[in-house]
């Protein structure tokens, strides 16, 4: 983090900055030369940009956002899953990386399966969800759990280097779904666990500083040894912007 | 006026607050956004709930999304327990809370939603309307719901011919003297806006403008602690 970046918590109607040449971004409006806040958080500024990042409240879906959800229903041209926001999200018999038939759909995904997905549109009707990349589909095993989406960012860490270091210690592969559900799959259940055990901490630690060297040093109390990921880290573009 | 020397029952001056005046955030974990507000011996607690999806759904509004708030007193709330349970008296306040905090909210962003408010009062001593809205305002904020503005909230009151603030349950309740007391709750926004007033007593409309004026200074200084309190939440 830079000297100029700084980052202070705002509440609603609160100036952020005063000036011409700002532009207002999400959670922020502009009236007359004020940057306003419209909701509770970390205001951030960069480029001459103004948002406000959220710190707490219910998960907000946006396009391209990787999630993890649960079949709640088969419809005769696709799936229902609910991904914890309040409009059910829709994943349609197209956007399926292969050909499935109108009668097969349950070979696929039956009711009460879990799948990971990435949201590729959202309109005045609802979600709609895609499994057409890489990654993406039906979890057949590992463990979930859900952690408050909120501090999302922080397990990701800053372009992946909080996930990539669990993913070392622990010898796992991990999905982290921007509704907060976290996929972990490793060779055994103790692995698992450990890996499970590490994102609790970091998301009851996240608001520290330096937390990333925090986390090395747990895991060296622990006693893990750090492996080099052999495994390329094949969804490191799924990982949003991140914050500190 | 002859309200410079008055002195009330309890010791303060005419416009001196209650004291103690508390607010804390995230206090239910369980909820998306929580608060407390404590001014005197009334204590409120607020949890946010949403946006969800509106059930039933024939009460979905398709243009924007709906709050609903819910105030309760608990039955030992007060020194003669209470029966528990809506009354007429709670749903006419979650009612005015729903108007006094609705102009804020950006609600049309959540077409077919609902944002549950609910308010309990843990500890009534006269003004728990006011310190309902106060620590609902808080909790909406620390819910994420997208708000233009905060909103304090206070009573003024008239008792005999003085205007004093804050009433406390004696001022408000048992006060007999000369023309009796009148209270009115006033909910003011940062800007200076007025979402909620309510009054039953008579007033002259020179002394209805002055209290508003007391209004807008006592809601300055529960802003300051609120916006105080929703700063601490984050460490």
């Amino acid at each position: 983090m830079s000297e100029e970046h700084k980052r202070n918590i705002v509440i609603p109607g609160e100036i952020i900055v005063e000036g011409d040449n700002y532009l207002p971004g999400e959670g922020t409006e502009k009236q007359g030369k004020k940057i306003v806040s419209m909701r509770y958080g970390l205001a951030d500024e960069s480029n001459k940009l103004v948002k406000v990042i959220p710190l707490s409240g219910v998960y907000q879906p946006r396009r391209g956002n990787i999630v993890i959800g649960k079949c709640n229903l088969i419809t005769f041209n696709g799936w229902v899953i609910d991904i914890g926001t309040a409009e059910n999200a829709f994943l349609p018999l197209t956007e399926t990386p292969r050909f499935v038939a109108k009668d097969r759909l349950d070979e696929v995904m039956k009711i009460g399966d879990i799948a990971v997905a990435q949201i590729f549109g959202i309109n005045g009707r609802g979600i709609d969800l895609t499994i057409k990349s890489r990654g993406l589909g039906r979890i057949d095993e590992g463990l979930i759990f859900k952690i408050n989406p909120n501090k999302v960012p922080r397990v990701i860490g800053k372009e992946g280097s909080m996930i990539k270091i669990i993913k070392d210690y622990t010898n796992c592969n991990i999905t982290v779904g921007q509704n907060g559900f976290i996929w972990i799959k490793g060779d055994k259940i103790e692995d698992e666990l450990f890996a499970k055990k590490a994102i609790e901490f970091v998301t009851e630690k996240s608001f520290m500083e330096g937390l990333t060297e925090k986390v090395e040093s747990w895991f060296e109390e622990q006693g893990a040894v750090k492996k080099e990921s052999k495994r390329h880290d094949e969804k490191s573009d799924e990982y949003e912007e991140e914050r500190e | 006026m002859t309200t410079k020397g008055y002195v009330r029952s309890d010791g303060r001056k005419v416009t001196e607050l209650r004291s103690p005046i508390k607010a804390e955030v995230g206090i239910i974990p369980n909820a998306d956004g929580s608060a407390m507000f404590q001014i005197g011996k009334t204590i409120a607690l607020a949890a946010v709930y949403g946006p969800k999806k509106m059930h039933p759904q024939h009460s979905q509004d398709p243009e924007k999304g709906t709050l609903r708030c819910t105030y309760n007193m608990n039955s030992f709330s007060v020194e003669e327990r209470i029966r528990p349970g809506p009354s007429r008296r709670s749903t006419e306040i979650s009612k005015i809370t729903e108007w006094a905090l609705e102009p804020v909210l950006m609600l049309d962003k959540f077409p077919n939603m609902v944002v549950d408010v609910h308010i309990n009062i843990l500890q009534a001593d006269a003004g728990t309307r006011c310190a309902g809205i106060n620590a609902a305002a808080m909790a909406l904020a620390h819910a994420g719901i997208p708000m233009k503005d905060m909103v304090s909230s206070i009573s003024v009151g008239k008792i005999d011919k003085t205007l004093v603030l804050d009433l406390d349950k004696y001022e408000d309740s048992e006060f007999k003297e000369g023309e009796g007391s009148t209270d009115i709750p006033v909910s003011i926004t940062h800007a200076g806006e007025i979402t909620h007033l309510q009054l039953d007593g008579k007033i002259s409309k020179e002394q209805l403008m002055e209290v508003i004026e007391m209004a807008k200074e006592a809601c300055e200084k529960i802003y300051e602690i609120q916006k105080k309190a929703l700063k601490e939440a984050v460490k």
